[in-house]
This record gives C-alpha cells, structure tokens and sequence, in this order.
C-alpha cells in the first residue's frame, strides 16, 4: 500500500474556559450546571447602562498560560468588540481581543513516545483573552417552539488559543491537543472538560498534494466544529483529509479557488457535513472597547509570572530521565497523568532509592490498580513511603516480583507494612549458605538435569530453580540459578 | 417670596433651618409642574406620591434629629436616559418605552443617599441624539422664555425644568454639548465635568467615550452643591477617575485671582450671530474689569471637530444601541404579523425559484429588522448607519481611525492652549434657540448647533454655560468656559465670580404661569 500522495496540513483554534469563580466583567459566578439564567446579573445580560470591570484574577490566569505557552506578552494591550447578531449574544457584541492580543508568538512542544512522529514545536500565533456568549437551545422542529437561551455561561473568561499550521497528520493534531491539555492542567488555569464545553476546539486543514508532475498544491481551507473530544478532532480531521483528497481529484480546485468553507462534525455518521454560512456575517466591525481601560503588563510582571510558574511537563520528563535514568516511554506515562501522579513517583523514587525500579511498579503495578479501583492518586492507600518499604525489599533480593506482587496486594487490601505482610505470608530471606546447600542437593539428585546443562541446554536450569520453589518458597529463583549454573560448571 | 423662586442653595438652608420643609419644598415644586407643564413639556414623567412621600420621611428623619445626606429635601430632576431601580428608564425611545431598569445609575444611588427628592423624569432627544429635543418619541419640550423655539438638547427637559422654576436642580447629560447648548438656549448654568469625573454606570450609552453626567442648576453655587454629590470615583466604570472629588460648594465662592482667559480666534468665524458675539465680547470684559488678562489663542484643529465626532459618535452608538433588538428587553414587533409577511413573501419567492427563497430573511433576522425600524426613531437610525458604516471593513480607516487621528489633535491642541491659558472663553452656539421644526428636515444644519462643544468631549476636558445676555427677542445667549482636565473648581468659581457681577442668571421666563 502506498502512503497517500499529500500532506495533511493543520492549525487549531482551542477555546479555554479559564478557572476563575466569577465572570470576566462581572460578579457572576462561572459554576457549570446551575438552573438555566440563574448566575446572570444586568451586567452579563447586557442591560442598557451597564459597564464591564474586568476580572483581574482571569487576567492573571490567562497571562500564566500565555508565559507557559513560550509567549510573547504585549506590554500594552486593549479590548475590543466584536459585533455581530445572535440572541445568546445579549450586547450585540463581544469583548475580545482584535490587533493588540495580550501575547502572542509562542510555540509548544509535540513528541509522541511511541515514536510515530518526531518531537516538533508548533507554533502559537497568539493566545488572547474573550467573554464566552450564552447558550442557545434550539427547538428541533424550527418554527413549532421557540428557541431558548441560558445566559449562565455568557461573560465566562475564554482564552482562544490559536496555534500555526504546523501539524501534518490527524496524530499530530491529537497530540497537540493532549499536550496543551496537560500543560493547562498542570498550570491549574482550567480544568479542560470537554464535555461541559469548557475546552473547545476549532479545526484548520487543507492538504499540499503531491502532483505526479513534481509540484506541491495546496487545497481549500476548510474549519471544522463541532467536534466534542480529541478522539473526534482526530477521526473528523482523518475523514477530511481523504474527504478533500477526493474533491481535489474530482475539481483540482487549489487554495484560493472558492471561499473558506465551514464544515460540521457528525460524531454519528462519523462525517463531516457542510454548514450555511452568510456572508455578511464576516465583517465583525471590530473597534476599541471605550467602556474598558487599556492593560499593561510590566516587564517585571512577566518575570514574575515566569519565576512562579512552577516545573511544566517537558522539563518534569526532562528531569525524571536524568535523575532516574527512566525510559521517555515512562517519564511520558508518569507526567501525562498529572502532577500529583508525578510527586507520588518522586517521593517512592527518591525513598526507595530505586528510580527505575520505582517507574516500573508506579506505571504499571499502581497505575493497573488506580484503574481497578477508580481512584485518583491521592485516594490511594498505599502511599509512598509503604511502596518505597517494599520495593527496598524487592531489591535486596528478599523477595521476587512474583511475590512482591501478592505482598503489593495485601498491603493495599490490609493497609499493613511490607514486613508484617510478609511475615504473614512466611516470606523470609533464605540466608547464602542454606541456599548453596539446597542447590548442592538438587545437583546431586538430577544428573540428568546437569548432563543436559553440560551438553548446552541452559534452560534446564530452569527446573533446578523449579524444583527449589518447591521445597522452599521463599528462595530468590535468579540466584539459585546462579549457583547451580556455577556448581555445575565446577563438575 | 415662593419656594420655587430661590435657588438650591437658599432652599437647602430654608429646609435645614426649618423655615421650610421637603414637603412644603416638593408640593411647590408640583404644583409648579402641574400648572405649567402642560405647556413646556420638560417632563415624560412625573409621579408626586412618592416624591411626596420621601420629602415626608425625610421631614420625620430631620424632626428625630438624624443625619440627612447633602440634598435632603431638595428635588431634583432626572434626565430620562439614567437607570433608577424598578422606574421605567424610556431614554425618550419606543425601544424602551416599558423598560424596568432592575438597578440604579451610580449618580441617581448617589442622589439618593444624599436624601434628594427625584421629582420626575426630564424629556430628551432618543437616547440623546439631537440638539432640539424634538427627536423624542413622547413629546416636545418647549423653550419657556418663547414657546415656539426649541429648548435646545439633549438635554431639553433638564435645562428647561430649571429655566422654568420646576426645579431647583436637575441631571443632564452630555456627549457633545447636550448639557451646555440647552443650558445656554434656556438661560441657566450647565456643567459638563471632566470625562471620567463622574460615574457613567447606569447611563444608557449613546457614545461612551464621550458620555458624561453633569448638574444643571440656576447658579455656579448650585451646581457646584449638585456635582460634589455626584461626583467621585465609582469601582463600577472603569473609565472613572481615581481621584476623591473636591468640595465645590466651598470653594467655589473664591475668587479666582490673576487669572487669564483665552479666546479662541475660530469661535469668531463665518456662522456667529452678531448678537451672540457682541455678549460674548461683552462678558469677557466683565472678566477684564475684575482683573483677568485676555490672550487670543489658536486652537487649529478644532474646525474639524464637528466632522471628527460625527464618526465617532455615531460608530459607539451603532455598537452601543446593538443590544436593543427585540430579543431581551424592549419592544419587540408584532411576531404573527412577522410570520404572516414572511410566509407571503415565501408564497411569492416560491414561484421565482429556489435562489428566491433562499434569499428570504431567518424568521431571526426579520425580528431583529422589524424590531429595530419600527423601535427607533429617524435620527437614531440615522447615526446608526452612519456608525455602522463608518466601522466596516475597507472603510473603518478612512473614517473611524482618521476621526481618532483629529481627536488626538484636538486635545493637543486644548493642552498646548491650557499651557498659556487658565480657562478658555467662547460661545456655546451660534445662535440662539431656533424655532420648533426650523431645522428637523436638514440633519447638517442641526449637527452644526455643536460646532463650539464637540471638541471639549472630543478632549475629555469640562466645560461650562451660563446666560451672558439676551437677544432682541428676548432668547437667553450663553456663555461658555473650558478648563484643563479635573479643573471642575475653577470652572465654577469663574462662573460665580461673574454671576456675583451679573444679573443675567436671576432673569426668569415669563411663560404665562
């Protein structure tokens, strides 16, 4: 099978609904959920005489992102209307950012650790500050009921984030997203829920097409919305690629051609459909907001925003394959689930002073049971002083993983220390010269077994170390290997 | 002598003394409005039961002997564009003619914990755009001192009420000399404040960076009494200045010494009525004999000033008046008869093809245009295309950024000029009021009332107007003096200073009652 003869190309605007307990204008409450129209006030619904006063606290959450993101930060920046007509939109505009955004060319890293792609940086054309509009429910069949709007989320602080066209497949774009999801939520500016519409996310693709002849042709911009999780953004942007693919086949329509097209994703049909758009609706007749002061943002501001930030994803993987020489497929797996995921890693980690041995039962002896049991990190029982305990145990050869596992388990069921769970179990360190004396009578009693190991056949050995679990559990299996294997060669 | 002959401060040392009480003040006041109203029209709206009632409970407070705010018992009267708590608040407009504010403008708050009485709603041009006060949709208000003439605007009724002893105090507002021109058409004294000084929160907005709250009261006195009340910073308008505002009532009885006036060699162009002139030049000699210096000054840019807020203006408000669309609040049109003409219109569009009909208006957008032809007025139209235009794509830097390029000349200019210059001195308008319905068909002649009172909105600087003189026929002609930023005390020291060697400003309509 051939690799399809284009390059899918694409950018993303994602909405960010910013973690702050009231609006951007105004005192209202942001809670997702309550009773339709209930956390509105004159304000927020734009009765007439009413000014916005901007929210200092989503300002300064939106200028953490900005910095976490490698953006510049404007020092003067304004606010400007955005205007058109719709009735979730109460103003008949929206407070937006238009020339003159807070921050703007930044850039965030993508690596993917299955190694599908290699690590790239795509870039931020610029992240600016919004009010979010109100929600409209349609009746199904238009003009049998009236339509009805909930003003609850209008005038919730939005940050647009608007990345470059840098992404070149539908698993560069996933990553992109899953990327920025992480560093929001480490930076602890949203919570990022897709589903309550808190992060949203627009698509930008077109192809450059491979012509037989030599050249590279760029097809029409399409916009994909409606598209309600990462997994959708990359199946709708899969099924445009062919999608476009085929219409360039049919037209050779290139960029430029028609105008931009809006198209909607069918998370059912698993299809994108085309949406009516009117042309007027594009001249937004934006111009400063002269209800609202100009910011500026001080040098030293920015500088001490950056100093707060805290240790970010990148740099956390960074430090976890230096200082513990774990794999990046682990430094991946422990950082994408979150900073307190992290922490609880760094605490057995630095307590069993086994870091490797440490990623290996956090990824994937905890992670397994974390899932088992749905809970979270900090719900979890077992805590890192008690698994640094055992895995100390682990690697001084006292038990085996095998065993290891089931005094894992019970120390989770009982809440017990390893060593009483052990001493339970009958698990004790068989000492060095018990040990060579069991092997010495196993050599002895399988001549056989010896004669094979002589001829070559190593795995043999693997019976001696059978037969020894046998008469006592509790013997290390790699080391009573070692010393048939050394007994035998002496014969 | 009655109530309604004294001015404000007279009347407030009547009712602290208890010569007089807020009932006895406010039943005057009424029965004032109540027989001559009817013909001025400075009133939507007037209500005596609660007016009464609050100058009841504050004669009972002041019997107790509790503390009463700055104003306690006198009326004051409200232009019809500032939101009071569960009071309609029509901004002289169909669109909003059964709106409920759910909350008070920060001033009428203030107005309130100062214990004023609020008497009644003033007439307005819709939502302040005009110069005569004929662009309302209820009524016309009259000038008192000549019932055929206009009483100037937007802030007709406010100037008027005063002018015609309905009340002793009332709130204008004004974007582009709709406190000072119907102040000086009415013979009483106005003041627009600094932008900024006062809070506009509360005040509908036709064009918020020009937009501002000010006193119009019968002497310098009364208005400074009026705008301390008022003015201040307020956490809600974040273009509201952080700075305490002074006590202008006890100041503004000293004399400003040493002081130099600037007269503007544009004032005196093509357009000014000699009449008007000769007041002007007359009253800056009444400056010059209490020893003030007179120094010509240029201000370049300020020709361009009528064409500049003719931009911005009508660019605001066609943002600012967006929200009125039927959908909300406000008048809304008549859904049956919308469904009924769009599903005629799809009968017809039917038979001419499929592109016919998709054509059609959205039952959504037919709402929003029939809400919106039928809700305003003509002139509010008007400004509204205007600014709509002026802020479209291909066309915004011609128009609205070029407009902003003048302003900041403008104000340039007024600084370069406050360097060499304590106040400037001029005329409010060309003329005095003109005839009702002289200039309703020519919009250009009607915007051209402003020409001398753009520009201090355009710059953000205060300024006021008080009589000077009268016409032959017997029409007040106005006075008006500029100052640098926040220099609201020395407009109304200047202004008392000449109102202590005139008489102009004691001069009463008759009109018949």
């Amino acid at each position: 099978m051939h690799a399809p003869p284009y390059t899918t190309v694409v950018g993303l605007e994602v909405h960010v609904q910013l973690l702050t307990q009231t609006k951007l204008f105004c005192g209202c409450s942001t809670r997702f959920g309550a009773p339709p129209n209930t956390q509105t006030c004159p304000i927020c619904v734009g009765m007439p005489g009413t000014l916005p006063v901007m929210n200092r606290r989503a300002f300064e959450l939106a200028l953490r992102t900005a910095v976490a993101l490698n953006c510049q930060i404007a020092p003067f920046t304004k606010w400007d209307r955005k205007q058109y007509y719709y009735p979730d939109l109460p103003k008949g505009y929206q407070i937006s950012q238009f020339d003159l955004p807070f921050s703007f060319d930044g850039y965030l890293e993508i690596n993917d650790a299955k190694g599908r792609f290699e690590p790239k940086r795509v870039g931020i054309i610029r992240a600016h500050l919004e009010e979010d509009a109100g929600k409209s429910m349609h009746d199904e069949q238009a003009g049998e009921a009236d339509s009805k709007i909930d003003l609850n989320r209008a005038g919730t602080p939005l940050l647009e984030i608007v990345s470059q066209p840098d992404m070149r497949s539908p698993l560069e774009a996933a990553a992109y997203l899953d990327a920025l999801k992480l560093l929001l939520t480490y930076l602890g500016v949203s919570d990022c829920n897709m589903q309550e519409g808190s992060l949203r996310v627009d698509a930008n693709v077109n192809l450059h097409v491979n012509t037989p002849d030599g050249h590279v042709v760029p097809t029409p911009i399409v916009e994909i919305k409606n598209m309600n999780s990462f997994r959708a953004v990359e199946r709708a942007l899969a099924y445009e690629a062919q999608r476009q693919y085929e219409v360039w086949t049919e037209t050779g329509q290139r960029l430029g051609d028609v105008p931009k097209q809006t198209r909607g994703w069918d998370d059912v049909e698993n299809i994108t459909r085309a949406q009516r758009h009117k042309e007027e609706s594009s001249d937004y007749r934006y111009f400063p907001d002269p209800d609202l002061a100009p910011v500026t943002v001080a040098a030293e501001q920015v500088e001490a925003v950056k100093s707060a930030l805290g240790e970010l994803p990148a740099d956390l993987r960074h430090r976890l394959e230096l200082t513990y020489n774990i794999s990046p497929y682990d430094s991946d797996v422990i950082v994408n689930r979150g900073r307190a995921l992290v922490d609880y890693y760094l605490e057995v980690a630095e307590l069993s002073g086994d870091g490797k041995l440490a990623s290996n039962w956090v990824t994937q002896d905890v992670l397994r049971e974390l899932k088992d049991r749905k809970l979270a990190i900090d719900e979890f029982p077992l805590r890192p002083p008690a698994l640094a305990e055992l895995l100390k145990k682990v690697q001084a050869g006292d038990l085996d993983t095998t065993r290891g596992r089931e005094v894992f388990l019970q120390m989770l069921d009982t809440g017990k220390p390893a060593a009483a769970v052990m001493a339970e179990l009958g698990i004790e360190k068989v000492d060095e010269s018990a040990l060579v004396a069991l092997c010495q009578e196993l050599v002895a009693a399988n001549p056989k077994l010896v004669a094979d190991v002589k001829s070559g056949k190593l795995q043999a050995a693997g019976a001696f170390v059978g037969q020894a679990k046998k008469k006592n559990p509790n013997v290390n299996p790699g080391r009573v290997r070692e010393i048939c294997l050394e007994l035998i060669g002496r014969m | 002598m009655s109530l309604v002959e004294l001015t404000a401060t007279e009347l407030l040392a009547e009712l602290a003394s208890g010569r007089a009480s807020a009932v006895e003040a406010t039943r005057a006041f009424i029965d004032r409005i109540e027989a001559g109203d009817q013909s001025v029209g400075a009133f939507l709206r007037f209500d005596p039961q609660p007016a009464l009632e609050q100058a009841r409970q504050i004669d009972q407070r002041r019997k107790k002997g509790e503390r009463l705010g700055r104003l306690a018992g006198l009326p004051v009267a409200v232009k019809d564009l500032l939101c009071s708590r569960g009071e309609r608040t029509t901004c002289a407009s169909q669109m909003l003619e059964n709106f409920v504010a759910p909350y008070d403008a920060t001033v009428v708050a203030r107005l309130k914990a100062a214990d004023a009485v609020l008497i009644g709603r003033t007439n307005l041009d819709e939502f302040a755009m005009g110069g005569s006060t004929e662009n309302s949709a209820f009524q016309k208000t009259r000038n008192p001192w000549n019932l055929d003439c206009i009483p100037g605007g937007s802030s007709g009724g406010a100037a008027a009420c005063v002018a015609a002893s309905m009340a002793p105090l009332s709130i204008g507002t004004d974007t582009g000399g709709s406190i000072r021109q119907p102040a000086a058409l009415c013979g009483v004294t106005g003041l627009k404040p600094t932008y900024g000084r006062v809070s506009r929160f509360g005040l509908v907005a036709f064009a918020s960076s020009l937009d501002q709250i000010g006193p119009i009261a019968r002497t310098a006195q009364d208005a400074a009494l009026l705008l301390e009340v008022i003015a201040g910073h307020d956490p809600l308008d974040s273009t509201s200045v952080n700075r305490p505002a002074p006590q202008y009532s006890q100041t503004v009885r000293q004399p400003l010494a040493g002081l130099t006036l600037g007269l503007v060699r544009e004032h005196f162009g093509e357009g000014l009525e000699s009449e008007v002139e000769t007041a002007v030049r007359q009253a800056v000699a009444v400056y010059e004999s209490l020893g003030a210096k007179v120094k010509e000054i240029s201000l370049p840019h300020s020709k361009y000033g009528v064409a500049a807020y003719y931009i911005i203006a009508p660019s605001e408000a066609s943002s600012n008046l967006a929200r009125y669309d039927g959908v909300h609040y406000g008048y809304r049109t008549d859904e049956k008869a919308m469904q009924a003409e769009l599903a005629a219109e799809r009968d017809r569009a039917a038979s001419a093809g499929a592109e016919a009909v998709e054509s059609l208006d959205s039952p959504l957008v037919r709402l929003y245009r029939r809400s919106r032809a039928e809700g305003f007025g003509a002139e509010v139209k008007r400004r509204i295309i205007l600014g709509t235009y002026a802020l479209s794509a291909g066309y915004s830097d011609k128009y609205y950024l070029k407009a902003l390029k003048v302003r900041r000349l403008i104000r340039q200019d007024f600084d370069r000029a406050f360097q060499q210059v304590d106040l400037i001195v001029g005329p409010v308008t060309t003329s005095p009021a003109f005839k009702i319905g002289d200039k309703v068909n020519d919009p250009l002649a009607m915007y051209l009332v402003d020409l001398y009172t753009v520009s201090a909105n355009l710059a953000g600087i205060g300024g006021i107007a008080f009589p000077c003189g009268f016409s032959s026929s017997g029409l007040p002609i106005g006075l008006q003096l500029q100052a640098p930023p926040l220099e609201e005390d020395r407009l109304l020291r200047a202004c008392h200073m000449y109102q202590q060697a005139t008489d102009w400003h004691q001069r009463r309509p008759d009109f018949g009652f």
